[in-house]
């Protein structure tokens, strides 16, 4: 980069600009992030992004699986919270092939997604403190990071790329222990979540440092694509999870947080209350899961013997099954024709699934609408005349997460 | 009150008639073409028209039909109107030997990046788009990667040396 076309303020620091090449593995940015940086001093004059570093062609792979092979890809784009993905890419795929789920199928995944998506804004927010040079916050509620992990293995039997549910519904029914250790959750999370709060919230340098740091305004959020946490943090109210209801959200009661400023202490602060708002959330959906007696607290997936493996006894001893079981597997289900949007509130905003079926066993077109890649471009704007350190701390307040911007 | 779907047909029919074409109602949302010339003034009036204030591009991703003459590449914007909550789908198509589409950079600050992703997995020229470059693949690729032609490995071939893979 040269030095042409800048003007430097009146009060500059170096009378100069210097170039550095930040990342794209640098110790400060959490993940593989490039970003070529013209510095006046200390200050952020310009910069640009390069991204694509971990690009993996999920698009185009996407092209040659059959629906249920998709999965385990969508787990990989924001993988602090697959499991949302996981569902989102269910719920694409239930729209298109008009599956309806049982009302406890919708509950229990409401409870897998509000704990994704605690999961992720802990780490968010804890990570903004440790960027802010807060490291107790982090590690402290990296445990309650492992609980939910405990509960996606009890559920699914894995932790990070979760591969979590199938279309229509759960692999298997939740077992006891799940609901233990969601109990345990409910009790204990609260009180850290509260400790994490009482150590940053009103803490006078984390304020300092935070506040009108990376700001944005609504009218030039909205103009850039922000959703979710980044877009409620600059005052607008949109939140799929209540604009386009999915897996009976309707039937819960939970308010969306909005900050005012878009700052960098507004997306903590809104990233905080949505994980009080998600306890909620939890609670609720757990109380009504346990509603479900007898026969009834046996459903944990629709019927859809063309995209629902059957149970293995079943494949061993009877004729249709067995035919099932062969026909899912090799990827020999014609799925019908059509061309379906849907999104679901993910960890950082809406992620959308585009999918155009020409009647084929392997989507014809798959597109996903990452939050990440689309609000990631405000970047250079929003830390114009801000401190490098600051910068930083933009950085990890946007959430940026390297899978799901490459994709 | 929410607007319906007949009635934002109505509205684009009413401003460019025969311009706009191929209404369907898919899963619920609205989707039509329009003429590849027409796409920013298509998206300009969804924008600007009060009665309809689509003002939010939700997505914007390109799509390979190779069997289709003339109409190789499509364009395809998702809009929402988050007042009212309505979204639609919008299409161009383009004859891939001439993939020029004007740039709704202009408009949305956010389809910079998605042009450019476009750009670069299907080769649609954005017309005035102020850094037409690649973004998520390396610059010196000299192909679209997903387009139809470029199929994916076939997984069942046996002339790979399998030491090279660790099975050897």
């Amino acid at each position: 980069m040269s030095n042409h076309n800048i003007t430097l303020a009146e009060d500059s620091i170096e009378q100069k600009t210097t170039t550095i090449n930040l990342g794209p593995t640098h110790p400060a940015t959490h993940g593989v992030f490039q970003n070529i940086m013209e510095l006046d001093g200390e200050r952020v004059v310009s910069t640009e992004q390069t991204v694509g570093y971990i690009h993996r062609a999920f698009e185009k792979l996407a092209e040659r699986r059959p629906l249920y092979q998709i999965t385990p890809i969508t787990d990989r784009l924001n993988y602090c919270s697959s499991p949302i993905n996981n569902m989102g890419w269910h719920l694409t795929c239930e729209k298109l092939l008009g599956v309806q789920t049982p009302k406890r199928v919708d509950y229990l995944r409401v409870i897998i997604m509000e704990l994704a998506r605690i999961a992720d804004h802990l780490i968010c927010n804890s990570i903004v403190g440790v960027d802010a040079g807060a490291f107790t916050g982090f590690l402290y509620v990296m445990q309650y990071r492992e609980l939910i992990y405990e509960i996606y293995e009890e559920v699914c039997g894995s932790r990070l790329t979760t591969n979590i549910g199938r279309i229509g519904g759960f692999e298997r029914n939740f077992t006891n222990t799940a609901f233990t250790k969601l109990e345990k959750f409910l009790k204990e999370y609260p009180v850290a979540l509260g400790e994490l709060e009482s150590l940053l919230t009103r803490n006078r340098i984390f304020m300092e440092r935070t506040i009108g740091g990376g700001a944005i305004s609504a009218e030039r959020a909205l103009n850039y694509g922000f959703t979710g946490p980044n877009l409620r943090a600059a005052g607008v109210d949109y939140d799929v999870r209540v604009h386009s209801p999915y897996s009976s959200y309707q039937d819960f009661e939970f308010d969306i947080p909005v900050g005012k400023t878009g700052d960098n202490y507004d997306r903590f602060l809104v990233r905080n209350q949505e994980m009080w708002q998600s306890l909620r959330i939890i609670q609720q959906a757990y109380n009504k899961v346990q509603e479900f007696k007898g026969a009834d607290a046996e459903i944990y997936h629709a019927d859809v013997p063309e995209y629902y493996l059957p149970k293995k006894e079943d494949v061993y001893t009877k004729m249709e099954a067995l035919i099932w079981h062969f026909k899912i597997i090799m990827g020999e289900v014609d799925m019908p024709k059509g061309e379906v949007y849907q999104s679901v509130e993910g960890g950082n905003g809406e992620l959308g699934f585009y999918m155009i079926s020409d009647g084929g066993r392997t989507p014809f077109r798959l597109h996903f609408r990452r939050p990440c890649f689309i609000y990631y471009q405000a970047y250079p704007e929003l830390v114009k005349d801000s401190m490098l350190s600051d910068a930083i701390l933009t950085m990890s307040s946007l959430n940026l997460i390297a899978g799901e911007l490459d994709a | 009150m929410a607007i319906s779907n007949e009635y934002i047909q109505q509205k684009l029919v009413e401003k460019f008639g025969d311009q706009v074409f191929n209404f369907e109602d898919t899963y619920g949302m609205l989707c039509f073409e329009a003429t590849k010339e027409l796409n920013l003034k298509v998206l300009q009036f969804l924008y600007d028209e009060p009665s309809l204030g689509f003002q939010f591009l939700t997505d914007l991703c390109g799509v390979n039909f190779p069997e289709s003459a003339d109409r190789e590449l499509a364009v395809v914007y998702h809009l929402h109107n988050l007042v009212e909550n309505v979204r639609i789908r919008f299409k161009v198509f383009t004859p891939v030997t001439a993939p020029d589409v004007y740039t709704a950079t202009q408009l949305y600050s956010t389809a910079n990046w998605m042009e450019r992703e476009t750009y670069d997995f299907y080769g649609v020229n954005f017309v005035g788009h102020p850094n037409l470059k690649r973004i998520l693949n390396v610059d010196e690729m000299d192909y679209f990667p997903l387009r139809k032609e470029f199929p994916l490995e076939d997984q069942t071939r046996i002339d790979k040396d399998d030491e090279m893979f660790g099975r050897g």
